[in-house]
């Protein structure tokens, strides 16, 4: 007799309910020893509830068909060079910091998930955990592929993985998933699904995605287009454990409280970068880092605590100095590395005339005031050939480990902000409030961070010199310092005919 | 509070002062000017004298700036670990009381950076 077709709920929970049971040979609490250490307390897991209600073999067919697609237009972009069709080869630059700053990320995602996968104790998160760790192997995984075309034909592509355990600006998003990685289930997949994903995705995502749309790289959309659907499901998972969490119990809701504000923190820190790849690597910005903040998390974000507030659940502390911030943070990592340009791998450049009338407008109070007279002085001197890369390591936060730039915009944007705490005897220094209390919040796992400029000081980093350190990051020569007279500039404007305009010449 | 994660941390300040090879680490900031984005930090013996901070470590990273052939040092305002001190310029950086990872800022009153913007 033919098996009756089961309906869609009925499908999901034998595949997913159906498949876990109540161990008695070992105890659940070490079959699953991670899931209470942290002090969330979790009565009924069947009150989980899976919006999506996707079964494995469903997942299987349907990732199957979106990497088909993929690859299709992977292949016709090789075929066509693809990469003649870009803006401008410096815009090759927010590429470079993607795929060594961001592809690694996607990697220890799928880590961290593929982790839950195994230890949540309820079957219905674990499912959409082991679904999630596929997808970020996937990103990951596409990620490689589309952007090693470009590799091809452009330097500073060349060894994502290798430099991200080891150069000074990749210890930034390193340490941030190191941080979630290294924390219990519940932390981790409230940092990444939560703070990340659903608060802050789209500040990622816009720059990028529509950036590469804006800047002639279908290769890069085509990725994004067929990540975002995972993303989607990922953003619900975010706020569907949040809310369970909640709803679980009210013991729980201080220590959501805190995560969020740290893990919102920690988030918005690694954002700088993606603040100064939007305002200054595009060549063409479809929106300014501050128009996205206003948009992505004042807006959307404000709509989304109003609604948590039922369960008690608060803004992420700080969030009011982010927004203040919004006005200054890409200028700022922008000229911190566009100073120390000899040393990043990829390549920087000052803003151009047309630049910095869009900076203008798009930041009437602050960029005229306080960030145009830099690049205008540093432009000044690369004309009269005196310009020379800074001569120094910088300081680093103990805890974001971005050299300490941020200034203290509410009272006075041209003093850098300091703030230290002492512990053990030691002194630690940090960029911001929020910085300095997550360390002390935890200083025993913050004492531990590997800072890469102390790390170059202790001789952990191939040798003393700058040459050595740089070949230590298996960065190459024509990998770093400024895109004018790079070998990507020159292979660019042999394309382009040395005559036609090239925007940042 | 005892550290929350997966991974038993074991005790380990990754920075104390025996990992640098006889050397402390010192932060140098100099306020109101903002080409240099951050503090630099120094890996220095502690037996240096302070006169050595000034006349062979920090021109190697600020000389570059317009202003640093300008300074009067004798005019200079130094802040250490958020205190404003006066080094005695002939004692070690530890008798002055700089310490492994201090902050040392300073003002150089009458020097606002290029052209008067802090730069
Ligand atoms: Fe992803
Ligand atoms: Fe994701
Ligand atoms: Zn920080």
């Amino acid at each position: 007799m033919p098996a009756k077709k089961l309906n869609l709920r009925k499908r999901y929970e034998l595949l997913t309910r159906g498949m876990g049971w109540e161990t008695t040979y070992q105890k659940m609490d070490d079959v699953f020893p991670y899931d209470s250490f942290e002090g969330i307390k979790i009565t009924d897991w069947d009150k989980w509830e899976d919006p999506f209600r996707l079964t494995m073999d469903s997942y299987w067919k349907f990732q199957a068909e979106k990497e088909k697609k993929l690859y299709a237009v992977i292949d016709s972009f090789a075929q066509n060079n693809g990469q003649t069709n870009l803006a401008c080869a410096s815009y090759l630059s927010a590429i470079k910091l993607f795929i060594t700053g961001v592809t690694p990320l996607e990697y220890g995602a799928h880590r961290g998930f593929a982790h839950l996968g195994r230890h949540f104790r309820g079957d219905g998160a674990r499912i959409a955990c082991q679904m999630q760790a596929i997808d970020e192997l996937r990103h990951a995984q596409t990620q490689v592929h589309t952007i090693s075309h470009y590799n091809k034909h452009f330097s500073g592509l060349h060894d994502p993985f290798h430099q991200f355990d080891r150069v000074w600006y990749l210890s930034v998003p390193k340490s941030f998933i190191e941080d979630a990685m290294s924390s219990g289930p519940f932390e981790f997949i409230t940092s990444i699904s939560f703070a990340f994903e659903y608060v802050l995705t789209n500040l990622l995502f816009v720059p990028f995605m529509s950036g590469a749309a804006y800047n002639g790289d279908m290769a890069t959309v085509t990725f994004g287009f067929s990540a975002q659907s995972d993303e989607s499901r990922h953003m619900t998972l975010g706020l569907e454990i949040i809310k369970f969490m909640l709803e679980q119990h009210e013991d729980n809701l201080p220590i959501i409280q805190r995560w969020m504000d740290k893990h919102f923190w920690r988030a918005y820190r690694l954002l700088g970068l993606v603040a100064a790849m939007q305002d200054y690597m595009l060549t063409n910005s479809p929106m300014s880092w501050k128009e996205a903040w206003e948009v992505y998390f004042v807006e959307n974000g404000g709509a989304l605590f109003e609604d948590l507030s039922r369960y008690g659940l608060k803004m992420p502390k700080y969030h009011e100095l982010a927004t203040a911030e919004a006005d200054h943070i890409s200028h700022q990592i922008w000229s911190v590395f566009c100073s120390l340009g000899n040393a990043t791998g990829f390549h920087t450049f000052l803003p151009t005339e047309e630049k910095m009338a869009w900076l203008s407008e798009k930041y009437p109070d602050t960029f005229d005031k306080y960030y145009r007279p830099r690049f205008e002085y540093w432009a000044e001197q690369k004309k009269a050939g005196t310009f020379e890369y800074q001569k120094g390591l910088p300081q680093l936060c103990q805890v974001c480990q971005i050299p300490m730039v941020f200034t203290e915009v509410q009272t006075d944007p041209m003093q850098i902000s300091y703030r230290v705490t002492e512990h053990g005897g030691d002194k630690y220094h940090f960029c911001s409030d929020g910085c300095k209390d997550i360390f002390e919040h935890e200083p025993e796992k913050y004492v531990q961070a590997w800072l890469p400029v102390h790390q170059i000081y202790q001789g952990n980093c191939g040798g003393p010199t700058l040459p050595e350190v740089l070949d230590w990051y298996k960065f190459k020569p024509e990998d770093s310092g400024d895109y004018i007279g790079s070998k990507d500039y020159h292979r660019w404007q042999e394309w382009k005919g040395a005559d036609k305009k090239v925007k940042q010449a | 509070m005892a550290i929350i994660a997966k991974d038993g941390y074991v005790d380990n300040v990754r920075d104390r002062v025996e990992n640098f090879h006889g050397n402390q680490l010192v932060y140098v900031g100099w306020d109101d000017h903002l080409l240099f984005s951050a503090a630099w930090a120094f890996p220095l013996p502690p037996e240096m004298p302070f006169q050595g901070l000034v006349s062979e470590v920090m021109p190697g990273s600020f000389n570059d700036h317009p202003d640093f052939e300008k300074i009067d040092w004798t005019s200079v305002e130094w802040v250490l670990d958020g205190k404003s001190f006066l080094p005695d310029m002939d004692k070690s950086l530890k008798d002055n009381g700089v310490g492994h990872k201090s902050l040392i800022r300073f003002k150089t009153p009458g020097l606002m950076g290029v052209n008067g913007t802090r730069l």
